[in-house]
């Protein structure tokens, strides 16, 4: 590999990363504060695409207002998923809620399987999205620019708003104890809401970013970035924002470089994350941020 | 008294059972011997899914990686040499598997006994950590496997798959093996260990501050689950002889789950009940994916509308009946008796 190879592939895979880590992000702060797997977050990250895909498409919203609706939106759907089918069981033992995170995973994926079928549909790349970036005999495509900078965007207001409001202070609270921050006057339901909305609409611009570099949608797509982000949530370090990002970024670029080095390799790469995920288990399982939230040993 | 009352009772019955099945093989139509067939796998499977989440409370999602592991390995056990070489056309199987070739019965227990040390491989890191993972890496490992199969060409044949295997399962195979590991699974549940397993369920700090070895006794649940589900996967494979990467769905996880959580988790018997409503009732409910005709007016069936239905009804369950059929209690004579006693005194 040349010089401008090795620097495709390392701006391809920060960008693939930067998009496993918005979903990381979703992830990472509901189990934090729920210690709870949410399955349906991947799920959550397709739904998004697809009302981006038919605001543009059948809405014909202008791009940016397309993928504003789709986040709000999401945000939307997120509430709605924790206050029907997890709220009901805060109290139940655990293994209750994870069932039904499942079920509701399940339920999405079908469900817009009979709506809308299981042929892939082609996202309608923006203009100002489709062409190429060339620096100095390096071709990069805009996308792949321009989804890093957004997920860094995106980690820089959401550290803010953790550690400089009154918000973010209830949520790092509320993956520290919920019955004492509940006992300190914080309405617990309304942060846990808040914590669905903001994971929910960061996977639903993970997932737009993820239409605009793999433009075909059908919905089953959320169910691999699901998986891998959730391993990249583990190498950051559960519950660790900041971590989420640096193990998308990570899990993205291994997965490129990986497919760039060993091309016989390409049809293994799904395992991959999942590979690094048992590594750091066995290894280090707080992760990279080295936080330990309620685990034993 | 009682005891050997109650023992002397199970073994009536269970002759009873395969007095039945002497008759249902030489009498029912082949549709009806399939469904039975079905039932028994995935009773087998259901009871040891049950172990796992159920009893011993950590959430897994391993049934389809695991039954994949289970067929896969069996039918290249039972395929002869001769069949090997003309089926792997693309790439040449790797050279010392290509020669094994056992009888039915050693390559089901081979089966079983694979899927146990992956079992093993898969789940030591994770309960060393934390049980919550559990879920997550067994899920990501049914997509390896799906993966795995589809590219390791010269071990399982890619995307072609595997066909021609041979048509060894019977009602007597099926029924023999789902019997014998209800058994099992009841005398694990019913021993110490099982006892250590619902400390852990019920609360596991409570449990290793018993002194329960919790890493070890989830690992004993977690490979007595994954060898029973190897074995019923080579079962499945020898029930309809040709399979391939895309047979092993999540679709499979989601079925035994629904009927461990309508049974009851923790009910070996809830499960076995679900079993037979679900397995059954899913082929009842094929009439919602197909056209409705009521009164004249025709309802075009929507397909996949099965699988809305289930997931509104797995969560609905979880929701408003999380007992189930039978929460945590099981069926035992004692308390069958009782019931009519109970009836008389009335």
């Amino acid at each position: 590999m040349n010089f401008t190879e090795v620097i495709q592939q390392l701006v391809n895979g920060i960008s693939l990363g930067s998009l496993y880590g918005l979903v990381a992000i979703g992830y990472t702060m509901i189990y934090g504060v729920l210690r709870l797997i949410n399955f349906a977050h991947g799920d959550v990250m397709m739904v998004g695409t697809y009302i981006a895909l038919f605001a543009v498409t059948t809405f014909l919203l202008p791009w940016w207002a397309a993928f504003i609706l789709a986040m709000v939106l999401t945000a939307f759907l997120g509430i709605a998923i924790d206050t029907i089918a997890y709220k009901p069981l805060r109290k139940a033992s655990r293994i209750s809620s994870l069932i039904t995170a499942i079920g509701v995973s399940f339920l999405l994926e079908n469900l817009f399987l009979v709506l809308f079928g299981g042929v892939p549909k082609a996202f309608p790349i923006p203009k100002i999205f489709a062409g190429n970036f060339n620096v100095g005999g390096v071709i990069l495509p805009v996308v792949n620019i321009f989804a890093p900078i957004l997920a860094l965007v995106f980690l820089f207001i959401l550290l803010q708003l953790l550690h400089h409001t009154k918000y973010g202070m209830a949520m790092r609270s509320l993956s520290l104890d919920i019955e004492t921050t509940r006992l300190m006057g914080v309405n617990v339901d309304a942060v846990i809401s808040l914590v669905f909305a903001i994971g929910s609409a960061l996977a639903a611009a993970g997932g737009i970013m993820w239409a605009l570099k793999y433009p075909s949608l059908n919905p089953l797509m959320g169910i691999l970035p699901g998986l891998k982000a959730f391993a990249a949530a583990v190498l950051g370090g559960i519950g660790d924002v900041a971590g989420a990002a640096i193990g998308g970024f990570i899990i993205g670029i291994s997965e490129i470089l990986v497919v760039a080095l060993f091309p016989e390799l390409a049809g293994y790469k799904d395992a991959l994350a999942f590979l690094i995920l048992i590594l750091v288990l066995l290894f280090k399982p707080t992760g990279i941020m080295g936080k330990n939230l309620g685990g034993r040993f | 008294m009682n005891k050997t009352r109650n023992s002397l009772l199970t073994i009536a019955a269970i002759v009873v059972f395969f007095i039945f099945l002497w008759y249902a093989s030489t009498h029912f139509n082949k549709y009806s011997i399939r469904i039975m067939n079905d039932v028994a796998i995935f009773m087998m499977l259901a009871v040891s899914y049950n172990l796992i989440n159920g009893v011993t409370g950590q959430f897994s999602l391993e049934p389809n990686g695991f039954t994949a592991i289970g067929a896969y390995v069996s039918s290249l056990l039972t395929l002869t040499v001769a069949q090997k070489h003309a089926m792997f056309i693309i790439v040449p199987m790797i050279h010392p598997f290509d020669t094994w070739h056992l009888p039915f019965l050693a390559a089901l227990i081979v089966g079983g006994l694979v899927t146990s040390v992956i079992a093993f491989v898969l789940a030591f890191p994770v309960f060393r950590v934390r049980g919550d993972y559990l879920a997550i890496v067994t899920l990501g490992f049914g997509i390896v496997i799906r993966v795995f199969s589809t590219n390791a060409i010269s071990l399982t044949n890619g995307a072609l798959g595997l066909k021609g295997i041979s048509e060894s399962t019977n009602l007597w195979w099926s029924w023999g093996w789902a019997v014998f590991s209800i058994i099992i699974i009841m005398r694990l549940v019913n021993s110490g260990y099982g006892r250590a397993m619902k400390a852990i369920r019920d609360d596991e700090d409570a449990a290793i501050a018993m002194g329960i070895n919790s890493l070890k006794i989830k690992m004993i649940a977690f490979i007595t689950s994954a060898f029973f589900e190897g074995v019923a996967g080579g079962l499945l494979a020898h029930l309809i002889t040709t399979i391939s990467p895309t047979l092993f769905t999540f679709f499979l996880t989601f079925n035994l789950l629904i009927i461990i959580v309508v049974g009851g988790l923790g009910s070996m018997t809830g499960s076995i009940i679900a079993t037979v409503m679900v397995v059954w009732g899913s082929e009842l409910l094929r009439v919602v994916d197909q056209p409705m005709h009521i009164f004249s007016i025709t309802i075009p069936g929507v397909p996949g509308m099965r699988m809305i239905l289930f997931s509104v009804l797995l969560i609905a369950t979880m929701i408003f009946a999380r007992e189930g059929i039978m929460g945590q209690r099981e069926f035992s004579w004692n308390s069958f008796f009782n019931m009519f006693r109970a009836r008389k005194q009335r």
